[in-house]
């Protein structure tokens, strides 16, 4: 036998590995995992310990298990665990991130085939499952309290979604993320900078976070009639910056096109305008529009197949 | 107007080591007279040549000791003057054993009485011209190696090609051995040039250069004459690819499954004009080319050689491999083959030898992401992610809807791959089992 390896070419790789994309997302959503911290305190910290924890540990047992190789390398468990944190509010008891960390690995995204096979985002879809068994935990929110590391009492105060038609909350605040809300959802200045990173390392395209944010504020400024403050609160509110950069945008659920992205990213924002708008629900319903577009992500990516170079219209 | 558009997709290898840098500021050196050469009958795209030699007889340099079979094949020529000692078989870079010519040298460098210079090229007529590229065994040395004569020939076509296109671009990493004939032999690559619009009837031609090559556009430029524009390329992997040169070059897309000749262009690669300006004027045939030499090499250069020099002499001249050496590459390290040894003759083809480490060696697959960098890098348009998950489930009909046939395998895909997937191996596979059904 020669010394030599004989293989097909191309010869040389790109240093970007599944693991690096997903490193790179982990770094991303740090600031706002950050600022969760910062605003409501050790519990938070613990939430997103327990839950990543939780996820990776449920992988390597499932890898194990079935007597496959450990995958648990490639990080995209990490990411699923720190979704899911960031999804929960920070008074939930801690059995409940480990729960729902459970779910997304084993039920959402193991028994699919693991990574890329998913038809569902994993974090979403266990995020939606621990909202509709304990939806009071789920909706009990802390009133931020920077800095204070102890924690804030735990109140069941309004969020901005639920105190919108009256407002409640400055539009910096909402923005810096000093509200109640989710670890990881209320800090849209950290969100918006981890997404840019994403956007700058190329592991996220522009498409689906603009397409969903843009087209869930046309909606929303057509139907006020032009009121740019309050769409500017409803951007700024809830899950929808957190869901446009960080879970729209998840690979195995998306379609993998420029022009599906954006058609994926308008149904996402759509849905999400006639949940909040016209339905008027005081809960959160990003999830559940993002969650939808997953399943329609498929019947999408038919429809927007790529262009083939020399596909020229004959006879022309 | 030079445009300065690009095809869509692409991407920016990166080098390891002794790449481009390495090799392109030195002059080409001259390989030593070769004691024998080992000449094989197949290196050219079409039908191998038939060999017309027999052991004992003693040939001149240039002498046809293989003659062309049928329209797209080309003859062989020897490149020493000597005795044929052996007529055997050679192992080439794709694995195929074919028959070759084993020809000792006699070192007199005796030229055949049929190599003599053209009196006066401007009277030549492009059926002439086309007939000396044919006798002289002209193919394209980017390394696909088509017979350059049935480029050149356009009676037939319709409609005639109005605009010669140049590939200058050498798009593939590690290579220089285009941009030094380009610095050096600008004179002769215009030449070519205007040649080669004489023969194809176009008063037109465009040089796409890459610009990371400035001395080369800046020296082609100093030697253009009429009709002859040199245009500076985006650094852009696969920019060298004939379907993308023509499309920046022109703005002409070719239609899927067609030639250049559709959108009336012919292509050809600047050192083939440079031989083929050396056949015309001087009257010599093919017998050698320049060959980079780089990678986890001794001493990286590019060094003219001639056809059925044992690749392991030259590598003793350029001083030999340096350590860690995994993998051998036979032309660059996007679409070049790699080759279990180096016990191999330099064949018309042979742009580069590359010796690389571990570096070069195929990552363990993991699976789809579907993160999309394959669709966004296919310069193509294609989605090879799909067709690879096809092919894997032999589904190839699928893998054919999907424009696998469209694939030029320029290895985009494969090397941006985070999961580090063969997509590139699964549309080739697509193609060939395609091929087979026809």
């Amino acid at each position: 036998m020669s010394k030599y390896v004989v293989s097909s070419s191309p010869h040389l790789r790109d240093n970007v590995s599944t693991r690096s994309i997903m490193q790179d997302v982990c770094i991303a959503m740090l600031p706002a995992c950050a600022a969760g911290i910062l605003f409501f305190g050790y519990r938070a910290a613990v939430i997103l310990a327990l839950s990543v924890a939780a996820a990776v540990l449920s992988e390597w047992f499932y890898c194990k298990a079935t007597h496959q190789k450990v995958t648990v390398g490639d990080f995209s468990a990490v990411v699923t665990g720190m979704l899911l944190a960031m999804n929960v509010p920070s008074t939930v008891p801690y059995w409940m991130p480990i729960i729902g960390s459970v779910i997304a690995i084993l039920l959402v995204k193991m028994i699919f085939g693991g990574i890329g096979q998913n038809f569902m985002n994993p974090a979403l879809a266990a995020r939606a499952i621990l909202a509709l068994s304990w939806a009071q935990a789920m909706n009990s929110f802390a009133t931020p309290a920077f800095g204070n590391i102890a924690g804030a009492d735990v109140i069941a105060s309004a969020t901005p979604i639920s105190g919108a038609a009256n407002g409640g909350f400055t539009l910096l605040q909402l923005f810096l993320g000093n509200v109640p809300g989710t670890i990881g959802e209320t800090c849209k200045l950290a969100l918006l900078v981890g997404a840019a990173y994403l956007v700058w390392r190329k592991v996220i395209s522009w498409h689906i976070p603009v397409a969903f944010m843009g087209s869930f504020a046309v909606c929303y400024l057509i139907a006020t009639g032009f009121n740019v403050n309050e769409t500017a609160y409803q951007l700024l509110s809830g899950g929808l910056i957190l869901g446009a950069c960080f879970m729209a945008t998840d690979y195995a659920t998306s379609p993998a096109t420029d022009a599906g992205k954006l058609l994926f990213g308008l149904g996402c924002g759509l849905l999400l305008f006639i949940f909040r708008f016209v339905k008027n629900t005081p809960a959160e319903w990003c999830s559940f529009a993002i969650l939808l577009m997953n399943v329609v992500s498929p019947l999408i990516e038919r429809v927007t197949p790529s262009k083939s170079f020399g596909e020229v219209k004959k006879n022309a | 107007m030079a445009t300065t558009q690009t095809f869509g997709g692409g991407i920016h290898p990166h080098e390891i080591g002794n790449g481009k840098a390495s090799t392109c500021a030195s002059q080409i050196v001259n390989a030593a007279a070769p004691a024998r050469v080992t000449i094989v009958m197949a290196q050219h795209a079409g039908a191998p040549a038939k060999c017309c030699v027999s052991v004992g007889q003693t040939v001149n340099m240039g002498q046809v000791i293989g003659e062309a079979q049928g329209y797209i094949s080309a003859p062989i020529h020897s490149s020493v003057s000597g005795k044929v000692v052996a007529l055997t078989t050679c192992t080439v870079t794709n694995g195929r054993t074919v028959p070759a010519v084993v020809i000792e040298n006699d070192y007199e460098d005796r030229w055949d009485e049929s190599v003599k210079p053209c009196a006066d090229v401007d009277a030549l007529t492009p059926a002439e011209i086309v007939g000396i590229a044919q006798k002289a065994g002209i193919v394209g040395l980017g390394g696909a190696a088509f017979p350059t004569f049935v480029k050149l020939d356009t009676t037939k076509l319709d409609p005639k090609p109005d605009t010669l296109v140049v590939n200058g671009a050498e798009c593939e990493p590690y290579l220089t051995s285009d941009d030094r004939v380009m610095i050096e032999c600008a004179q002769k690559v215009i030449d070519g040039v205007s040649i080669a619009m004489k023969a194809t009837g176009v008063d037109k031609a465009i040089i796409g250069i890459e610009n990371n090559k400035p001395d080369a556009i800046s020296a082609l430029r100093d030697a253009a004459t009429a009709g002859i524009e040199v245009v500076s390329l985006p650094v852009m992997y696969p920019q060298g690819g004939e379907k993308m040169l023509i499309y920046a070059l022109t703005g002409r897309k070719v239609p899927n499954g067609a030639l250049p000749s559709a959108v009336r262009c012919v292509v050809l690669n600047v050192s083939t004009c440079a031989a083929l300006s050396d056949a015309v004027r001087e009257g010599k045939p093919l017998i050698e080319r320049v060959v980079t030499f780089a990678g986890r090499v001794a001493n990286p250069c590019n060094i003219r050689v001639r056809i059925g020099t044992s690749l392991m002499d030259l590598l003793e001249q350029v001083g030999g491999l340096t350590e860690g050496v995994r993998k051998l590459v036979i032309g660059g390290p996007m679409m070049g083959a790699s080759v279990p040894s180096v016990n191999l003759p330099i064949t018309k083809n042979f742009s580069g030898f590359l010796a690389f480490g571990e570096e070069a060696l195929s990552p363990e697959e993991s699976p789809c992401i579907r993160c999309g960098r394959c669709i966004r890098t296919c310069p193509m348009g294609l989605m090879p992610a799909k067709i690879d998950a096809m092919v894997r489930h032999d589904d190839y009909d699928g893998a054919i809807a999907l424009g696998a046939m469209n694939c030029m395998e320029c290895g985009a895909c494969t090397y941006a791959c985070p999961a580090k997937r063969e997509l590139t191996q699964s549309c080739r596979v697509a193609k060939a089992i395609a091929r087979s059904k026809k």
